[in-house]
């Protein structure tokens, strides 16, 4: 059997995309942790365009780009599939995977960089995520349908955990379960999901890597007035 | 019979990425200009999100984002492949990373168009950094992105063949020489010589025009906007 490694870093929810959908395949992978801050030759070597991870290494070949990534998997190992078979469907989960680009991203980075406008920034954010609720999820219990997760709830699996963390260090919540009800009941039937259950990184070293990010964000706001 | 309806907006990049990839798989379909200042009803009901261009409407059902339609048309249509078959997962995934590396670097070119002085200077650099990349590691020694034939990322790279002459020129810049990037501007020869492509190109004195005005615009509002 071809070696398969994946090269990450213990806090990105990029990361955790690529863990989650190897494991939902059953596939065996070596995981390689990488210090970003003094990235290896490995990296360099197997993602020199970006230098970032996730990188996934698949019989000596590389793929990056966690999305990419995720591709390369439901293609490569077809068992226990993550993405629609109708055509259409299956643009509906591409076109979701890029909003979460698009839209969420640049919202989530909003909000966390808000020094002083933390509750405008959280109420554009939540107008983002009603739209994901209302026209991308539905009636439905999880993205991928009523009985089994997706590529678009692994794309969006951040928002169920590492959110969380987010909104304790930047003070204001965002995915309320009066605001955003069943985008609320997604993330808490998300996270009972066992692949994703067992495999989160520690709340309280997340916890403390956001508020450590968020205080140099502080210190940097404060300085330059 | 299959119904395919294609809204556009000339000369946008992104409509044309779809436009080449349902001609080269000769794919019959109608084309509908969209006024983007003045939105259709269709355009709003079938992209109700975004409310942007370019959406393919396949028998009613609306596919938007570039990207996504053109891996839907890849699967619908699989005559004339523009993706490597799935014996080689790992060249899908290359097409891929780089239809997404140049679609995460649409800003520098923007800017090229949207800026003078000094920020215009900053855009070219990073222009030319992107096309190093291209040239370097995603070209290669290959002639197309694709490897022999036109794929899916000479697809969306092709504003780099088909508006970005325009935009050098009104910028009053050239990035894109033959001494630099060999490689590119041969991939830009045969990318418009290939003749689904070559009927299919945006005029280059009509663009000209229409960019002009854009550039003069956007400056304009640039400058009313910035702080002295």
């Amino acid at each position: 059997m071809e070696e398969v490694k994946l090269l990450g870093f213990w806090p990105s929810s990029f990361v955790y995309r690529v863990i989650w959908a190897l494991k939902l395949k059953g596939v065996k992978f070596d995981y390689i942790e990488e210090d970003l801050s003094n990235k290896s030759e490995l990296l360099l070597q197997y993602n020199p365009v970006r230098k970032n991870v996730p990188v996934l290494v698949h019989g000596g070949k590389s793929i990056a780009e966690s999305l990419v990534i995720l591709e390369y998997i439901e293609e490569t190992w077809p068992q226990n599939p993550l993405l629609p078979k109708d055509p259409h469907e299956k643009a509906l989960a591409r076109f979701w995977m890029q909003f979460g680009v698009d839209k969420i991203r640049p919202a989530i980075f909003a909000y966390f960089r808000a020094i002083g406008e933390e509750g405008e920034k959280a109420k554009e954010f939540q107008e983002v995520l009603k739209i994901v609720e209302k026209q991308g999820l539905g009636d439905q219990k999880f993205f991928g349908g009523d009985n089994t997760i997706g590529l678009v709830d692994i794309a969006f699996g951040m928002l169920a955990y590492w959110l969380e963390c987010i909104e304790e260090v930047v003070g204001v919540k965002v995915l309320e379960a009066s605001s955003l009800p069943r985008l609320h009941a997604w993330a808490q039937n998300f996270k009972q999901v066992p692949v994703v259950k067992d495999n989160l990184p520690d709340r309280g070293k997340l916890l403390a890597h956001y508020k450590h990010s968020r205080e140099k964000l502080i210190l940097a706001a404060s300085s330059s007035q | 019979m299959e119904e395919v309806k294609l809204f556009g907006a000339w000369p946008s990049p992104y409509g044309y990425r779809v436009i080449w990839a349902l001609e080269l798989k000769g794919v019959k379909y109608e084309y509908i200009e969209e006024d983007l200042s003045n939105k259709s009803d269709l355009l709003l009901q079938y992209n109700p999100i975004h409310k942007k261009i370019p959406v393919l409407v396949h028998n009613g059902k609306p596919i938007s984002e570039s990207h996504v339609i053109l891996e839907y048309i890849e699967e619908t249509w699989p005559g004339n492949p523009l993706l490597p078959s799935l014996e080689d997962p790992h060249g899908r995934a290359s097409a891929r990373f780089w239809t997404k590396f140049i679609d995460d670097k649409a800003l520098p070119f923007a800017m090229l168009l949207m800026t003078d002085g000094e920020e215009l200077e900053k855009a070219a650099k990073e222009v030319r950094e992107i096309l190093k990349i291209l040239e370097e590691q995603g070209l290669g020694e290959k002639d197309f992105f694709g490897g022999n034939e036109i794929g899916l990322a000479d697809l969306a790279m092709g504003l780099i063949a088909s508006s970005f002459g325009v935009i050098e020129e009104l910028a009053g810049v050239k990035v894109l020489n033959g001494d630099e990037f060999p490689g590119l501007c041969n991939w830009v020869k045969k990318f418009k010589e290939n003749p689904a492509i070559k009927k299919n190109l945006p005029d280059p004195d009509q663009m000209f025009v229409y960019y002009k005005q854009k550039r003069e615009m956007l400056i304009n509002s640039r400058a009313a906007l910035s702080y002295k």
